[in-house]
């Protein structure tokens, strides 16, 4: 129904809250479909992240969408008929919540039942994406790493341009009206740190893990720079260390592979990297968790810092926005305190 | 009754057909990201709602627990979900720069501007 308003919504600021919104529903979806581990990364990705940077673009772009003026009634007509296709082909489909489905004859059995004596990681889910699909989960960060790049090469600007100081007193006096924002991300923020460090390491037993760690120590860092401006923030992160710490998760990833070449494995095969093999899935798993971590925190930062960046230089009349910014900055607060 | 069993996949065609919808009926391209990001949750939830398992519980291994769900399309949505948002800030990001080169993040605006520097040349 939220998609339904979504495709209705001219003003494209109410669209980015009703995403938000959405983002925040299907999380609570995907909890009531036992999938913990999504949930947690759909919360702070869909709710928080893609929201903010949505209204980072809006905020250069303009936020109202011309009328349309053609009829939509080819377009509707082609949906239909698509729509009509895939819902007969669901026909075939095995019901909802059967255990005789195909999905789970094929390799989810031995994930279940053997996980534990091969990896000895409680979290199934972990173990999947850390031990048995490990190169998958590499070209993956890989492309998070690209897509960093990408933003990067799109958006960024030529350094210490500006200084003007009318620009910075303004900003200023902009954060002085939110000090009850202010004080409270302070006392909040170490928190959010706190909590992200427990979901990267913890991801063996709980849910949780490089991916969801990542996300949310971004988004408090995220949360910071918003309240008390690009410029403090650049300061206290360093923008070319955050790069490196990025190209720098990637490849340690990738060195854990190659060291369990060396060792005498295939690559990625952890079995090799100590005495005990059960170790050696842990350590192996703990680093490129690590891995993980380091690149999607340093990516999101990358990616915010750069919109952020490029807004403050082309326009000087945010007030209006940046309120709206810190009203979703709120929310998605509140969402990683319910969690 | 024996069709009911299979409501998931048609809340997810209805969802993906939305998002489709506005992808292919909106000049906006923010708007259109939007859209591509509601399709790309469909695909999300297709993928969850066929690992979930009756009476099953999540992918966490305890004492006690007899059937959990499976546990491979949660680890292929959890990377894609983060995938995901990566991609669409390269959208929106070649959506500011599009902005700063035409002046207009609409569809047809740009086609315009196509269509007078080429007839220019």
């Amino acid at each position: 129904m939220i998609a339904i308003a979504i495709v209705r919504t001219k003003d494209l600021l109410a669209v980015v809250m009703l995403t938000g919104i959405y983002g925040l529903l299907s999380a609570s979806f995907f909890v009531v479909l036992d999938a913990v581990d999504v949930a947690f990364t759909e919360a702070a990705v869909g709710a928080g992240i893609s929201g903010l940077l949505m209204l980072a673009a809006i905020t250069m772009t303009g936020r109202a969408e011309a009328p349309k003026r053609h009829k939509p009634l080819l377009a509707l007509l082609v949906v239909f008929v698509t729509g009509g296709m895939l819902i007969y082909g669901t026909l075939d489909m095995p019901y909802f919540g059967s255990f005789d489905a195909p999905i789970h004859q094929h390799v989810a059995p031995r994930y279940i039942n053997d996980s534990m004596q091969e990896v000895g990681v409680p979290n199934i889910v972990t173990s999947v994406l850390a031990s048995y699909r490990a190169f998958d989960t590499l070209g993956e960060v890989a492309v998070i790493f690209t897509a960093g790049i990408g933003v990067l090469s799109l958006l960024s600007l030529p350094r210490r341009r500006r200084s003007s100081q009318l620009d910075e007193s303004s900003k200023d006096q902009m954060h002085e009206q939110h000090m009850v924002l202010r004080i409270i991300s302070k006392i909040l923020i170490p928190f959010i740190l706190l909590f992200a460090l427990y979901v990267q390491f913890h991801g063996d037993f709980g849910p949780g893990g490089g991916f969801q760690a990542g996300v949310i120590f971004a988004a408090a860092i995220i949360l910071y720079a918003m309240l008390f401006g690009l410029e403090t923030a650049r300061r206290v992160f360093n923008q070319s260390i955050i790069q490196l710490i990025a190209a720098i998760g990637l490849l340690l990833y990738a060195s854990v592979g190659v060291v369990s070449l060396f060792n005498g494995g295939n690559f990625l095969d952890y079995n090799v990297l100590a005495q005990d093999p059960i170790a050696g899935q842990h350590l192996g798993i703990l680093l490129i968790e690590l891995g993980v971590g380091c690149t999607v925190t340093a990516v999101m930062i990358i990616i915010f810092f750069n919109f952020a960046g490029r807004r403050e230089a082309q326009q000087h009349s945010t007030k209006q926005n940046s309120h709206e910014l810190n009203s979703t900055d709120q929310s998605c607060t509140e969402l990683k305190e319910a969690e | 009754m024996m069709l009911l069993g299979l409501y998931n996949y048609w809340i997810v065609v209805m969802l993906m057909m939305i998002g489709f919808y506005i992808v292919i009926a909106h000049g906006n391209l923010i708007k259109k990201l939007v859209g591509l990001t509601i399709f790309q949750t469909s695909v999300f939830i297709f993928y969850i709602s066929m690992g979930n398992v009756d009476s099953g519980s999540a992918p966490i291994l305890a004492e006690g627990v007899a059937r959990y769900s499976n546990p491979l399309p949660h680890v292929l949505i959890l990377t894609a979900i983060v995938v995901g948002i990566a991609t669409t800030a390269l959208g929106l990001a070649l959506v500011v720069r599009i902005k700063e080169s035409y002046g207009s993040i609409e569809e047809h605006e740009i086609q315009i501007q196509d269509q007078l520097t080429e007839d220019k040349t």
